[in-house]
């Protein structure tokens, strides 16, 4: 028999999460002290299978003798800290965060969740006027650094502009992204090593992009679509989904998740295939699983025109296994 | 990593050449140079080149200070020397004001506009600019030469200021202050606003009880150290190093020493937490960023007694343990920036610097890097990242740069006021230093004064004076004026009205009424500034200076900036206290969950106006007074 080390016995840190005292292993994150205790928080940028970057600030908390609220997502516990996860200024906090992205960016495709939020926080984004009407394509890429044009106040600046499709694969539609930074990851150091795309300019003009806003196919981009497994919105989407979308055609309801396992190489990979009227509609991988964290390759996530071929006419005359 | 390379099309000759400059010829077909048949056989580059990703900031340099734009081979080429992709180089290049991406004027005459100028009249200038050159920013018709707005230039005591970038073999980068539309144009038109002014004295003024940081400003060469040392310099090291780092440390402490970069931080206890880390390397670097609206001190320091920064730096080196120190200026600063690299060359060459300072067996070298047109980059971490050669945007805290800084390793960071009181305190002992100023604040105070005074300039008191004091000796208010509000701490400060004038400057006596002395801005305003332009210049400085990575900041600047537009044009949404109420919140999420300084104050300086009635929710006519 041999020994399986599994690791050292974490030490236990006790905190006071909203008034009632706990005791988290030492090195959690006050976000996942905060599942552990059925507190919900609202995350954006946060995944579990990424690095978290703590720019969305949804999930901000209290923690007394910090002057400013903290990220619950990427704090870890402290021996004896005081939390408030639902105090006015965390509420107010929240609250605004999900106002300033709501007006700024079409959420129409982030989830149910977000729409909870936004009403148990009492999120009210057109307090900050109608929208401005959608930039021209590519007006966004080409903001520089430290300039913008004057607003007039009358309507809110917003991030709308033409989706980007380019390529059979995916779409890219960035009146959707709140830069949550999470395909940015995916593509990078916490999945895909490609760095096909990084956050480009600054200030609200902070974008998504490919060297100089190049298309996909002119990119490093190997069309693993990790990051379209990653983003949170619906602005990275499988043109398949963008296509129905578009025509109306696209309905949840009829559609089935099917689990199975590639069947291009030996690793394993878990995929879930979408289908709708027969035809698979989009791939992804459990989150949790072992081998993907929820990464493919592009030869999982878009290799399935094959398995929905209609069966070609043989016009060989030697039948299928050509000449048997 | 895969990384994409050379679908851009190739570098031309120049581009190469001024790349190369930076990073030396490249040794293999891997790294973009001439192919060798062992290439074919063996890979070189990889870790090693990407150990050389800090060099891609000064690489982009190169390619804009040779061509004016950074183009898509030139871009390449950098990226496969540097084994960076070429879409986070662009990520990084896009985030600098004074790095294009697209090919433009080769000539640009960026105009300050920002509040200490206009105050005093910026705004009309420009709509000379604009009148005899076109828009800002436009080059018109392939014309070689633009010019721009900017953000203050740290000239804020001559009441105008333009900065000229000029691309070529010859590049030029120039300040000039004062400046009027004939010498801006003469710029645009190609011609050189003349040598850089060693001659120009630089207005540094105290309350006739003797200068002390600034005392050898314009009594020394700035080009000698053989004048520095005159003067009294080197002294300081000598005595650090008798002392030894605990001792130095201790009397730091002793001096109670504040940081005078905006956090007012004990200094004592950052250069401990570093000297008594395990982990080694340490670094320390100076933050020479200086971009606070209307700081313009620690450039006089570095252009006029640079051996003094330097000295202290490499104080700071022997007392945290380090071995490399980093002196991080704005890229505006041109002259400072050359005499401190003038300054250390010379202290290497006297062995001041180098493996072996004052034959006393502590090596120390120090690396002047040059930032590229970001406020942002003066955030300790920004910075950290700026050096690194990543996008310049804040990191989470903690960890603190004491534990995890620049490359990962401990590292202590240091404004350049805070570092030259250490000379000062070496001179005269930590507990003697303590005895000038208040309890709480002590030491002189450099204060950046500027606005509606008769003698604006950069003023050394000792601590406690009061407002008024400084404002009686920088001739405030003008007679037949009347003085409406002070802004103190700049963009991300507050204004305080006349009835503040009798509060003591120190730390704890502006903490009590709700205002901060941050890098040391003064900056008083009278009936003929409107106040609400003011505020609108600085919303659009947040808005343009932001980093967008955190939502409250990124889009709330954006907001704020569209609602003080909104009470100008006396056209609010809803009624008048919906808008109030909208300040508001938007003050406190930017203050509450921003990730940085930037955006925890973006909002300080407008919301203290409001309060004090200086602009007005009011539906119309109250915006503008
Ligand atoms: C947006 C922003 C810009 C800053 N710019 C500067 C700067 O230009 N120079 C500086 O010394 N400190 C600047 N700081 C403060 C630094 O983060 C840091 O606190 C300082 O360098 C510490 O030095 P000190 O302890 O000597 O003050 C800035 C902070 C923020 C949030
Ligand atoms: S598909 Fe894969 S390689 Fe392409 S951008 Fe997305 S994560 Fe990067
Ligand atoms: S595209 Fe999606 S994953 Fe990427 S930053 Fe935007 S919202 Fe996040
Ligand atoms: S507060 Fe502003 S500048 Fe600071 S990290 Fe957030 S977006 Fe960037
Ligand atoms: S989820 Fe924590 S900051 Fe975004
Ligand atoms: S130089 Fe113009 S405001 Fe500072």
């Amino acid at each position: 028999m041999s020994a399986v080390f599994v690791g050292l016995p974490r030490r236990m840190v006790e905190v006071t999460l909203d008034g009632r005292q706990t005791r988290v292993p030492e090195g959690s994150t006050l976000l996942e002290a905060c599942r552990q205790q059925g507190i919900e928080t609202p995350t954006l940028c946060y995944l579990e299978n990424l690095t978290p970057v703590n720019v969305c600030r949804v999930c901000v908390v209290e923690v007394e003798g910090s002057r400013a609220l903290v990220p619950a997502c990427s704090r870890p516990v402290e021996p004896g800290m005081v939390v408030h996860t639902d105090s006015e200024r965390v509420r107010t906090s929240r609250r605004l965060v999900l106002e300033l992205l709501a007006s700024s960016v079409d959420l129409s495709l982030a989830g149910p969740e977000v729409e909870r939020w936004m009403r148990s926080y009492g999120a009210d984004p057109g307090r900050f006027g109608p929208p401005a009407p959608p930039r021209g394509a590519g007006e966004r890429d080409r903001a520089r650094a430290g300039e913008h044009l004057a607003p007039d106040g009358a309507s809110a600046e917003t991030v709308a502009q033409p989706a980007k499709v380019d390529n059979q694969s995916y779409v890219r539609d960035y009146s959707r992204c709140i830069l949550c930074y999470k395909c940015v990851e995916a593509c990078g150091v916490d999945a895909q090593n490609t760095f096909a795309i990084a956050v480009a300019g600054r200030g609200f003009d902070a974008r998504i992009s490919t060297e100089f806003d190049v298309g996909l196919p002119d990119s490093a981009c190997v069309y693993c679509g990790n990051c379209i497994g990653v983003c949170p919105t619906g602005a990275l989407m499988f043109k398949s989904e963008y296509d129905l979308r578009r025509s109306g055609a696209w309905d949840e309801s009829r559609q089935t998740v099917t689990t199975t396992v590639c069947p291009y190489c030996g690793v394993g990979c878990n995929l879930e295939l979408h289908v709708q009227d027969n035809r698979i509609v989009k791939v992804t991988s459990p989150l949790d699983h072992d081998v993907t964290r929820g990464h493919l390759c592009v030869k999982g996530r878009f290799g399935f025109p094959f398995v929905q071929a209609a069966p070609e006419k043989d016009e060989s005359g030697l039948g299928p296994a050509g000449g048997e | 990593m895969d990384l994409r390379l050379g679908v851009g099309g190739a570098a031309t000759e120049a581009e190469r050449a001024a790349v190369d400059v930076v990073l030396g010829p490249p040794e293999s077909g891997w790294e973009g140079g001439g192919r060798r048949p062992i290439d074919g056989h063996v890979a070189f580059g990889g870790r090693a080149a990407r150990a050389r990703r800090h060099l891609l900031l000064p690489a982009l340099h190169a390619l804009q200070d040779r061509v004016g734009w950074i183009s898509r081979g030139g871009l390449d080429y950098v990226c496969t020397r540097l084994t960076v992709p070429p879409a986070e180089a662009y990520g990084v290049a896009s985030a600098y004001a004074l790095l294009r991406l697209e090919p433009g004027p080769t000539t640009v005459v960026h105009v300050c506009d920002d509040i200490a100028c206009r105050a005093v009249g910026a705004e009309s200038l420009c709509r000379v600019l604009e009148r005899r050159y076109g828009p800002a920013g436009e080059a018109g018709n392939g014309r070689a030469a633009a010019w721009m707005r900017s953000p203050c230039l740290g000239q804020c005591d001559h009441g105008s200021a333009a900065f000229l970038q000029r691309a070529g073999e010859r590049p030029r980068r120039r300040v000039v202050a004062p400046v009027d539309a004939d010498l801006v144009g003469a710029m645009l038109e190609g011609r050189d606003p003349g040598p850089p002014g060693p001659d120009r004295a630089p207005r540094v003024r105290g309350d006739g009880s003797g200068l002390r940081l600034l005392r050898r400003i314009g009594v020394v060469d700035p080009t000698s150290l053989d004048s520095y040392r005159a003067q009294g310099g080197y002294q300081a090291l000598r005595r650090a190093l008798e002392l030894g780092p605990a001792g130095v440390i201790r009397e730091i402490e002793d001096a109670k020493l504040l940081g005078r970069g905006g956090a007012a931080f004990p200094t004592a206890l950052k250069w401990r937490a570093v000297a008594t880390s395990p982990v080694r390397p340490r670094y320390v670097v100076c933050n020479a960023d200086e971009s606070e609206p209307g700081t313009f001190k620690d450039r006089v320091l570095m252009e006029w007694d640079p051996f003094a920064v330097i000295e202290s730096l490499t104080v700071m080196g022997f007392a945290c343990g380090a071995e490399r120190g980093y002196v991080y200026i704005r890229g505006e600063y041109p002259l400072a920036e050359e005499r401190l690299r003038r300054a250390v060359e010379e202290a290497r060459a006297r062995g001041l610097l180098g493996p072996d300072v004052l034959g006393r067996g502590f090596p120390f070298e120090v690396e002047v890097r040059r930032g590229a047109g970001a406020y942002i980059a003066g955030e300790e971490t920004a910075l950290f990242n700026s050096i690194e050669g990543r996008r310049p945007e804040p990191r989470n805290k903690p960890p603190f740069p004491a534990q995890s800084g620049l490359f990962g390793k401990p590292t202590a960071i240091n404004n350049v006021e805070t570092l030259v009181n250490v000379l000062e305190i070496l001179r005269e002992g930590g507990p003697a230093f303590a005895g000038l100023g208040t309890a709480g604040s002590t030491g002189t105070r450099l204060f950046c004064v500027s606005g509606s005074v008769e003698r604006p300039g950069l003023y050394e008191l000792p601590f406690g004076v009061t407002l008024r004091r400084l404002l009686e000796l920088a001739g405030c208010p003008r007679p037949g004026h009347t003085l409406r509000a002070v802004l103190l701490g700049g963009a991300a400060g507050s204004f305080v009205d006349p009835g503040a004038l009798d509060t003591p400057l120190t730390f704890e006596g502006l903490r009590s009424i709700g205002a901060s002395l941050g890098s040391g801005v003064v900056m008083p305003l009278d009936h003929t500034v409107d106040i609400a332009d003011i505020c609108r210049r600085i919303a659009r400085f947040f808005r343009d200076e932001s980093c967008g990575q955190c939502v409250p900041c990124r889009v709330g600047t954006v907001r704020q900036e569209e609602l003080l537009e909104r009470l100008a044009r006396g056209r609010p949404l809803g009624s008048a206290a919906q808008e109030t109420a909208l300040l508001q919140d938007l003050g406190a999420v930017m203050r509450d969950a921003s990730i940085c300084g930037l955006g925890q104050t973006a909002a300080n300086a407008i919301q203290s106006a409001v309060r004090l009635g200086l602009i007005g929710a009011a539906p119309a006519g109250g915006g503008r007074r």
